[in-house]
């Protein structure tokens, strides 16, 4: 084995440039610190880009709203599996952050009084439960575009140093547990090079990859989860998939909440608009978990539409065409696209399709990483911070409300960043030693993929991964089926220790990506199964299909900060 | 599931392996679940693994997947396979007059620069207030058309203007960003852009042929937005 790998020293390295990178970068940047921020695309090609329907702020600027009624809506959204200081951290700083952008330039559409323009949204109620509540703040439908777009700028505005299609690799950390930066490969030329740091930022994303119907970006490899597994950090929560209520039927593409909150209805093949049976209050617009086991019900009960009967359908051909027009822009050009209808006149064929990860690497509100160790069981990783979709913080526990994950990734993207900052004026001046066995690590997986003979292929592989998670750990959970899919993905995981490329060149080397995110991939994968089959209750997004009851015992795990903790209830809406 | 085979036509260029481009005929077996064109190149990688392109988001909006498709330029997952007429290959080549990387990836350092020439923040030097800042839902729709843009570099590739002078034009891609910012009520930094694109080449040197309209993925004008940017230009002068 025989590789140079170059050194490259910053303050701080930051992996990632979606949401979370990209605000994390923008606290570094602008406090005068030098930072990589490695990317595997150009930063407005990240998945963020995807989101639509809003962002969660209780700015009350079309009804009266507070950020503990948001809090109580997280809460009771989360099943109480997410911490509440953590929770209670995040609602208060939502307005806050969502002002920022706003100054940044980010286009929100605008009430009359030109504020920003809330809608809203599923699980988002007011005065703790009561009613839908307009709480989300929208840019058509395109609120993650705009708002990645308003945070890259800000970024080159502060002049942040980007290394743009470059894939990390491993982790760097020290004997003492301390993380030292990343190994990182240039796509472009396939050099692997050494970044390091005196404090390094996951901001990854998640790993949606791992379904085979997927609201996700072929990018959402969960690399930063693999990379943290690897270099022995627990995952936390990694059970809890969230299957979004309506991706277009066959295609997996999303068809934002939004859809809802501006007035769309779910209709079953009798045309009943059967979510007024399941959540007789907030209908249509339940928490996204209820609404997709509803549908998944309605499916598997024989009341599906299509030959198959195998989708229900989201109509909003009742909604006065230049509405649609206004706010919904977006999802009428993917409805003619991917469903091959005219929402203004016709019904969007939709299925629960997997798209957010709600557990990931465990953090602090604080962005700073956790692990159980010998004095506490949130001992923290020095020089080590992860936010978003990456990180567990744990804001969305066993189900995340719409708009909350762009508000994660916010308001954790700048508490990572500041808490870095924080750091690094404590630090001292020089960097610590790096030690050489630490760099193999990644060369060791390099020089395995090189060197593959009678392998496996990547993508035959990729897809029997796929596949298995379909199958085994879907919306509905069985305890036969999780016995037998923890097996099966530990079987496909051997396949994966021996995939096989058969291009071996160093220029733009898309296929050896794809195998080292395949490498991260089944990390998040098996992280998932194994723990969906010992969590033996239903909460939240994960449901055991007979014993449909929820361990009380095990609930509220941190308090508020400030407020009363949020006593457990039964949940429904 | 009723399957059928589609020929292609690709421009293939490892500069590890290859003295100078070659084209590849490959085909490939697509079925009725594989709708657009990058759902067929995606079957086209399963089998040679070699194959190079960037994608992402796999639904038009992180603008990755642009090239040139039977000599048009788009995005290959808002490509429907259907409109392929059947019996002739799809040629597929990179995004013209950008630097080869390999295959169907470009250089696209060029195309960014020019983006970056334009300053592109919002810049407004009072003091940020507590709340937002306040813009009716009118001076807002002013904004619609321009700031959707995926920066996927599908209209400043298909420009001849641009073709010949990338590090002089800004190109229908920067232009439409600048114009975003010039027709924002927040800004306050018109007067330094108008000033920033004042120049033979930076804006004039579109001469309104419009391949950019055609070649847009999302559907936007950077032609009419370079025609207000001109406009303006002209009301200062006089």
């Amino acid at each position: 084995m025989k590789y140079s790998v170059s050194v490259r020293k910053f303050d701080a390295v930051i992996v990632g440039a979606g949401g979370a990178g990209l605000r994390a970068a923008i606290q570094l940047s602008e406090s005068g610190y030098k930072a990589a921020v490695l990317t595997k695309v150009f930063p407005t090609r990240s998945h963020t880009v995807a989101a639509q329907g809003g962002v969660a702020a209780s700015l009350g600027n079309s009804e009266e709203d507070h950020w503990h009624w948001h809090m109580y809506d997280t809460v009771k959204g989360s099943d109480w599996l997410g911490d509440q200081d953590a929770i209670e951290f995040m609602c208060k700083k939502a307005n806050e952050c969502v002002i920022e952008l706003e100054h940044y330039g980010m286009p929100f559409d605008r009430t009359d009084s030109g504020r920003i323009y809330q809608r809203p949204f599923g699980g988002h109620m007011s005065n703790f439960g009561e009613k839908p509540v307009r709480r989300s703040c929208a840019a058509a439908d395109r609120t993650g575009h705009a708002m990645l777009h308003a945070m890259y700028q800000r970024n080159v505005k502060a002049n942040t140093q980007f290394f743009i299609e470059w894939m990390a690799l491993d982790l760097i950390r020290d004997s003492e547990g301390e993380v030292l930066g990343v190994t990182a490969m240039d796509m472009e030329t396939g050099e692997i090079v050494a970044f390091h740091a005196k404090a390094t930022i996951f901001a990854t994303g998640g790993g949606g990859r791992i379904y085979y119907s997927s609201t996700n970006a072929f990018i959402n490899t969960g690399d930063g989860l693999g990379i943290a597994a690897r270099a022995g950090i627990p995952l936390e929560d990694m059970e809890f998939w969230q299957f979004h209520p309506t991706g277009v039927a066959g295609a997996g593409v999303l068809i934002t909440e939004g859809v809802r909150g501006e007035g769309g209805i779910l209709l079953n093949a009798q045309g009943e608009r059967f979510m007024e049976r399941y959540a007789p209050n907030a209908k249509d617009l339940a928490s996204r978990d209820v609404v997709s086991r509803a549908m998944t019900t309605e499916i598997n009960e024989g009341r599906g539409c299509g030959p198959n009967k195998d989708f229900v359908l989201l109509d909003i051909s009742h909604l006065d065409p230049a509405t649609i027009m206004k706010r919904l822009p977006g999802i009428r050009e993917i409805a003619i696209q991917f469903a091959g209808v005219d929402c203004i006149k016709e019904p969007i064929p939709v299925v629960p399709t997997a798209h957010y990860q709600m557990g990931g690497i465990p953090t602090n509100y604080s962005g700073q990483v956790v692990v159980p160790g010998r004095r506490s069981q949130n001992e923290i990783v020095p020089g080590f911070y992860a936010a978003g979709e990456c990180a567990c913080a744990s804001v969305h526990g066993a189900n995340r409300l719409g708009t909350n994950s762009l508000l994660d990734l916010l308001v954790f993207g700048k508490s990572a960043g500041e808490s870095a900052v924080d750091q690094l004026k404590q630090s001292p001046k020089a960097h610590k030693e790096m030690p050489q066995g630490e760099i193999d690590r990644a060369l060791t997986r390099i020089d395995r993929l090189n060197n593959q003979k009678d392998g496996a292929s990547v993508h035959e592989t990729q897809l029997e991964m796929r596949r298995t998670m379909q199958k085994h750990a879907g919306v509905f959970r069985f305890a036969d089926l999780l016995t037998q899919g923890v097996d099966k993905i530990l079987q496909v995981r051997e396949n994966v220790q021996r995939t096989e490329i058969k291009d071996k060149s160093a220029v733009f080397n898309t296929a050896r990506v794809e195998a080292l995110e395949l490498d991260n991939l089944i990390e998040v994968a098996v992280a998932t199964m194994v723990s969906a089959e010992a969590r033996k209750e239903s909460r939240g997004a994960r449901l055991w299909y007979k014993e449909c009851n929820r361990l009380d015992y095990k609930s509220v795990k941190l308090t508020p900060l400030t407020v009363e903790t949020i006593e457990l209830k039964t949940r429904a809406y | 599931m009723t399957t059928r085979t589609l020929q292609f036509n690709i421009y293939r260029y490892d500069p590890d392996q290859d003295k100078k481009p070659w084209m590849q005929d490959i085909a490939v077996e697509v079925d009725s679940t594989d709708r657009k064109l990058l759902d067929a190149l995606v079957k086209l990688k399963a089998k040679d693994d070699a194959i190079a392109f960037r994608r992402s988001c796999r639904e038009g909006v992180c603008g990755s997947d642009a090239m040139n498709i039977n000599g048009k330029n788009g995005l290959a997952c808002l490509t429907d396979l259907s409109v392929f007429p059947a019996g002739k290959p799809i040629v597929l080549r990179p995004l013209p007059g950008l630097p080869v990387i390999r295959d169907l990836i470009v250089d696209m350092t060029q195309f960014f620069k020019q983006y970056h020439s334009i300053t592109p923040y919002l810049i407004n030097n009072e003091p940020p207030p507590e709340r937002e800042r306040l813009q009716s839902p009118e001076d807002r729709e002013e904004l619609d058309g321009l700031y959707e843009c995926i920066l996927c570099g599908c209209c400043s590739t298909a420009c001849p203007s641009f073709w010949w002078n990338p590090d002089k034009f800004v190109g229908p891609a920067g232009l439409l960003a600048a114009y975003r910012f010039i027709a924002d009520t927040r800004d306050q930094a018109t007067s330094a852009r108008l000033d920033n694109l004042e120049d033979p080449y930076r804006l004039f040197r579109c001469h309104t042929i419009m391949n950019c309209v055609d070649a847009c993925p999302r559907g936007l004008n950077p032609t009419l937005a370079i025609g207000k940017i001109k406009a303006m230009l002209v009301q200062r002068a006089i």
